[in-house]
This record gives C-alpha cells, sequence and structure tokens, in this order.
C-alpha cells in the first residue's frame, strides 16, 4: 500500500507514466480480487466498503423506470442494508422485512412467497455480523431465480471472506458486497461484485470510473492493500478456520460449563467460526462491558453505533428474544491475534464477572 | 478509590473528572444517554447532544481515563419526560433537571456504582459536601453566582455519602483557567441553558408535538370569574407569565392561577400574585428533620427569603410573587442546604 501514498501518487484515471503504473496495479489487484471469488474483472466495482457496496447493489437495483422497484431483504441484516431499504420505502418503493426462525435463519418460504411483479431485488446477509448464523445463499438465490429469473439476488458477505467460499457461481447471486477490513484489509475499501449483464444505477455519479458505475478517483494504496489481503485471506481460510473456531469452542466450553442458565443465540450448526453471541441472564450486558473493558476483555453488545451506547440488537428481537433479553446478550468475536491463552483467560474474567453481577 | 464521573461534555465535569485523577483516584468517566426523538434523533442543544458526548469521550481520552455512554433513555423518558409532560398537563411547572438529578443520576445511576466497582460518584456541580463526623453535609458552591446545590436539594445522607462535587470548590473562571491549563477542549465551552429534550424551541412547541393532548381549549378569567377570552390549552401558561396571555385589558396582566379540572387560565393584576406560603410534598431533609425558620429558595437563581416551615406547609415572613406548584424549594441555614420539596400548591 505504502508507495501509493506517496512516490506513486499517480491518478490511475490519467494519461501519463506515473499515472498508468497506478492503473496498472489497480487493474492487477482488481484480477486477483476477482479470481478469488469466481468473478470476471469487470465484474467487480471498487467501492470504499461494505456499507458502500449495500447502498449501490439496493439503490442500484430499484433506481430506475421499470415498474419493478420493489426490495425485500431480512429483519436480521446489517444497518447498511436495513437503512437503506427504509429509505427506499420512505420515498415510495415497497419494501418487505421477512422475519427469521429463533436460530436466526430466514424462512425460504415466505421469502418466495413476499416476491411479486414489482419485486426488483432480494437481499439476504450470508453470515450475521452479530450471531454469526450462516444463511443457505445458493439455495435462496435458487429459489428466488426458479420464480422469477428477472429478480436480483444480492448477499452482503462482508462478514464472510475470512472463514466461507464466497464463489459467486456457488452461490448464484448477482451481486455482492464485501469490504476489506473485515479480511485484513484496510479499512475504507471494498467492492461490490456486479454479475455481468445486471443493470444497475450508479449511487455516485461522476467521471465514470468504475466503467460508470461508481465515480470517483480511485484510492489505489488502499485497493492494492485490500487484494493483498484477498490473497493472504485465502490461502489462509483453511487454516482460519481451523484456529479460530478450537480458540471459540474452547472459550465457549469454558463459559457453558461454568455459567449457569447461560444461553447461546448463536446456533450450533452452520456457523463461523468468529462469532459467540450469548446471554447472561439476570447480567445487564451494558455493565458487563464496561467491566470487561476494565478488565482488559473487549467484546460487544451489538454492532458499533455512533453514541457508543448498547442499544438492543435488532437481530436478537427479530429472533424473538425481548428487549430485556437482548440486554442480557453479548458478542464475542475472535480472530487472527486471538490465542488460546487470551481466550481462556477472558473466559475467567467474564465468569468471574458475571458471578458477581448476578 | 475508584470514581465515577458523570460527564455531560460541558468544562465543569471535564475539570471534575481531571480534579478526581489529580488526587490519585482512579477515574472511569460516563456520559448518559438520555434521550432521542421520536424518530431516534439526537439532541442538538442543552447539556446531552451528540457533540457533547464526543466532548466528553475526547476529555477522557486526554485525561486518559476510560470512558463509556451508558443508555439511560428508559428511565429518563419515564421520570423526566414523562413526568414534565404530566406536570404540564396538570397545570404545574416542573424542573426537569432536578427531576433528572433525582430519579436518573442520583438514583438509577447512583445505584450502579457497585456494578462499576465504583466506590462514589462525581458530577460538575457548583455545590460543596462535607462530612462532620457523623452526617454529610451540603452546601453552597464557592462561587455563589454559579452556585447549584439547589438542584441538588433533595439529596439525602444516602446519595451524599456517595458522592462528590469537586468542582463546587472552585470559582468558574478558576474551573475554566484549570481547563485551558490542561488543554481541555472544553474550556472555553458556554454553558447550556436549555431543556436538553426540548432544545432551542419553545417547550410548548415540544408539548404540543408530543403531547397533543395537553393543549384542550379553555377559558381565560379573571379573579373574579369573569371571562376574558379563551386559550388553547392551559400548558402553554405558567404562573407569573404576563406575555402571549391573548387578552388585552388595559393594565397588566399576569397568570395568577391555573385550574385543570376546567381548564382555566386565571389572570389577575401583579398584586394577586402575592403569595403567603405554599404547600409542600416530597420533602426530603439531608441530615435530621427540621421545622421553624428557614431560608427558602424556590428558583434556580433566585435569592432565598425567610420562611418559616411547619410541617407540610411553608410560609413566607414577605408575600412571594409568581410561584408555581412543581417548582422546588431549597431549605437553607446559611450557606447549608437543610432540604428541600416540591411545592404542591400555594395559598395567600
Amino acid at each position: 500500500m505504502r508507495p501509493f501514498a506517496d512516490l506513486e501518487f499517480g491518478n490511475s484515471s490519467g494519461i501519463h507514466r506515473v499515472s498508468r503504473r497506478a492503473k496498472n496495479a489497480l487493474e492487477e489487484a482488481r484480477e486477483t480480487i476477482a479470481a478469488a471469488i469466481g468473478a470476471h474483472t469487470l465484474e467487480i466495482v471498487i467501492t470504499s466498503g461494505g456499507t458502500e457496496s449495500d447502498n449501490l447493489a439496493i439503490k442500484g437495483a430499484v433506481y430506475n423506470d421499470s415498474p419493478r422497484r420493489g426490495v425485500i431483504t431480512v429483519a436480521t441484516e446489517h444497518e447498511a442494508v436495513l437503512e437503506t431499504s427504509d429509505f427506499l420505502k420512505r420515498i415510495g418503493m415497497p419494501v418487505t422485512l421477512i422475519g427469521v426462525d429463533d436460530e436466526g435463519r430466514v424462512d425460504i418460504d415466505s421469502l418466495i412467497a413476499a416476491m411479486d411483479a414489482e419485486t426488483a431485488i432480494v437481499s439476504v446477509m450470508l453470515l450475521n455480523n452479530e450471531t454469526g448464523v450462516i444463511q443457505d445463499i445458493a439455495a435462496i438465490a435458487a429459489a428466488v431465480k426458479g420464480r422469477d429469473p428477472e429478480v436480483l439476488v444480492h448477499t452482503d458477505a462482508v462478514q464472510a471472506f475470512s472463514s466461507e467460499s464466497v464463489d459467486v457461481s456457488t452461490l448464484g447471486v448477482d451481486l455482492m458486497s464485501l469490504a476489506a477490513h473485515k479480511f485484513g484489509g484496510p479499512k475504507g475499501a471494498g467492492f461490490l461484485y456486479v454479475r455481468e449483464g445486471t443493470i444497475l444505477e450508479p449511487v455516485q455519479h461522476g467521471g465514470g470510473q468504475e466503467l460508470g458505475r461508481r465515480s470517483g478517483t480511485h484510492d489505489v494504496g488502499r485497493v492494492v492493500g485490500m487484494a493483498t489481503a484477498v490473497s493472504s485471506a485465502l490461502g489462509d481460510r483453511e487454516e482460519f478456520r481451523h484456529r479460530v473456531s478450537q480458540i471459540r469452542d474452547d472459550f465457549e466450553k469454558r463459559l457453558t460449563d461454568v455459567i449457569e442458565g447461560l444461553v447461546l443465540n448463536t446456533p450450533e450448526n452452520r456457523r463461523s467460526p468468529q462469532h459467540l453471541n450469548v446471554r447472561f441472564p439476570g447480567v445487564l450486558n451494558e455493565t458487563l462491558l464496561v467491566r470487561m473493558d476494565l478488565s482488559g476483555v473487549a467484546a460487544s453488545a451489538g454492532s458499533a453505533c455512533q453514541s457508543g451506547a448498547s442499544e438492543v440488537s435488532h437481530v436478537l428481537e427479530a429472533m424473538g428474544l425481548t428487549p430485556g433479553q437482548a440486554r442480557e446478550s453479548v458478542r464475542f468475536s475472535f480472530g487472527w491475534p486471538s490465542t488460546t491463552e487470551e481466550a481462556e483467560e477472558a473466559a475467567e474474567i467474564v465468569t468471574d464477572l458475571v458471578g458477581q453481577l448476578r | 478509590m475508584r470514581a465515577l464521573v458523570a460527564m455531560s461534555g460541558g468544562v465543569d465535569s471535564s475539570v471534575a473528572a481531571a480534579l478526581m485523577r489529580d488526587a490519585g483516584h482512579e477515574v472511569v468517566g460516563v456520559t448518559l444517554k438520555m434521550w432521542s426523538g421520536p424518530n431516534g434523533e439526537a439532541p442538538t442543544a442543552g447539556c446531552c447532544t451528540v457533540s457533547d458526548a464526543e466532548d466528553a469521550r475526547r476529555v477522557a481520552g486526554q485525561l486518559d481515563v476510560p470512558y463509556y455512554v451508558l443508555d439511560y433513555t428508559t428511565e429518563f423518558r419515564d421520570g423526566v419526560v414523562d413526568r414534565f409532560i404530566s406536570d404540564y398537563v396538570s397545570g404545574r411547572t416542573p424542573n426537569p433537571c432536578i427531576e433528572c438529578n433525582r430519579t436518573v443520576k442520583f438514583d438509577r445511576l447512583l445505584h450502579r456504582l457497585d456494578d462499576f466497582e465504583s466506590d462514589v460518584l462525581v458530577t460538575g456541580h457548583h455545590a460543596r459536601s462535607r462530612f462532620d463526623g457523623l452526617n454529610w453535609t451540603l452546601h453552597r458552591g464557592a462561587d455563589r453566582l454559579k452556585d447549584q446545590s439547589y438542584v441538588l436539594s433533595m439529596l439525602t445522607q444516602r446519595e451524599l455519602s456517595r458522592a462528590r462535587f469537586p468542582v463546587g470548590e472552585l470559582t468558574k473562571p478558576e474551573v475554566r483557567s484549570m481547563a485551558s491549563s490542561l488543554g481541555l477542549r472544553t474550556a472555553e465551552k458556554p454553558e447550556s441553558m436549555d431543556i436538553c429534550f426540548v432544545g432551542r424551541h419553545d417547550y410548548r412547541a415540544f408539548l404540543s408535538r408530543t403531547a397533543p393532548e395537553a393543549f384542550m381549549p379553555g377559558p381565560v378569567v379573571d379573579t373574579d370569574g369573569h371571562e376574558l377570552g379563551a386559550h388553547e390549552g392551559i400548558a402553554g401558561f405558567t404562573v407569573g407569565q404576563r406575555r402571549g396571555l391573548g387578552v388585552a385589558v388595559g393594565e397588566p396582566r399576569f397568570v395568577v392561577r391555573l385550574e385543570p379540572a376546567t381548564s382555566t387560565v386565571v389572570l389577575g393584576r401583579r398584586e394577586e400574585l402575592g403569595v403567603g406560603g405554599v404547600e409542600l410534598s416530597q420533602v426530603v431533609w439531608t441530615a435530621a428533620g427540621g421545622r421553624g425558620e428557614v431560608m427558602a429558595q424556590y428558583r434556580a437563581h433566585g435569592d432565598p427569603v425567610p420562611a418559616v416551615l411547619d410541617g407540610d406547609r411553608l410560609l413566607f415572613t414577605d408575600l412571594q410573587q409568581g410561584i408555581a406548584p412543581g417548582q422546588t424549594v431549597a431549605f437553607y441555614d446559611g450557606d447549608r442546604v437543610l432540604g428541600g420539596a416540591l411545592i404542591a400548591g400555594t395559598f395567600v
């Protein structure tokens, strides 16, 4: 990344030699990214991250003059999808939110039943950022296409790249959002996979970069950084799954063995190796998180929000938890920097704190 | 000692945190998230805005102390905002900042001190507390002009024993100068004057938006019962109010009374505002109970006046003007707070 911050300052859209070097670096990065998800280079739209990719996918699919302006998505999606959908609803587009079961999984039949002639796009997150539950995107995409091949299928796969295969042919999606910082790359870089032939109105109009689908000067350094992270994450995926799930499982076992009444919000099957969402009945998550932080354990209650106050998780509420139960729930995340020793220590601290706070 | 410092994002609580840290205590800064509007919008005026929380966070960073935002929106809505609305509907004039101290900061937050393994709750109020070997006493702040002991007059031994007001030992200029010598970003920040959930607008606009039922039209009458006009709802009026009465009678008229049962606004001449005494509710004593002669203060920045306490009645030595039910009255002996109460009603 570093050379592009000073020596290689060329604008990748320029005509001179320095710019050509930047352009080459950009296109090389694009090749790496495309190959990693089984796509063609022209199908990769570089963005600033997951939120922008989600916005482009959903708004891009409905900003048109066809009668297809409907969005179907799921109650447990990330805010980048939910707030975008809510905005579209406010300006008059038909938006349907599908519920989930108590494991957080979407019911494909109700999703299909919600489709009609107006439906433009169905958007379902691959791996939930709060619980780690994995949706069967391939089955969902096949069902949607079986009902109406004109409807676009989008998946927010931002959380998935480190641990799951996100091959676009296998998944059968038309649009897929990814963000570099979730797989070891820089913050502020991401991409949207756009299946060839998909008509998408840009959200950001301008100089016509990214084949007109996303205008704006490229941050070449970040894109190069993202491509490097793609390669490493791809190569390390098996090891990541193995190592991180072992640490997480060990942590989970330590908690469930000792803490009475503990409830797992993360299901046992078809889940990510990284996440663990648990409820400690009788303990307010806000208090627990503060005490954990003061003891050196970082976790969270939901997704990070602006004020930093812990709010009731919409994901857990959609799974049927009461607001009170959601306020007893904590999300633990694990990754490359996690070690067995740390997880052991964290489990001990958490167990101790839960005992004190009850 | 671990001190939980309630940081509002203003200069006083910033310096309170600095003083506790410099006194060698372990400081944990918290900002209470109190309010978001019907669509979740954050307040932009008053003491608890997003940018205030950001200031508090940055100050905590400068002081190198841990900092958290705690969600008190439910407690604030139930204990302060709903009460504010129902008070106006009932013809009272509430002080929501006192209610916030009473029900949120010095009740719900104070009760969580153990949860945060903290020994004391620290705020940036300009007031002083002392331990005399037997009891905690509360006194006016060193800066008489900025004194906030009035809004703390409902605190008892239980709260005072676990609360600290380090800023009360300083004058406001000293507070600002300490903040600027520490390079705190809040050093020159102006004081918040607005009610945080009402914002810069008139409280009437807030009421008509959130509690339209508070605006039941009714008659405007004089003290003899003669009808002078009509009004849109008693929630738009406060005892002592002179402007915006919607009637022209030649000489100045004031709201002397509100009668919620019939939604009546009663106007009178200045001399008819005179109040000889008040009925009290929720009387609270800092330490032991008391009666007899006290100095009574019924406005945040008003002067105390001599009065005699007799059970649930407070008799003013001289007639007072413009006292509204719902206001708080604090009792003093010199600079020392004896206790406080809510004004339930007035009599001549």
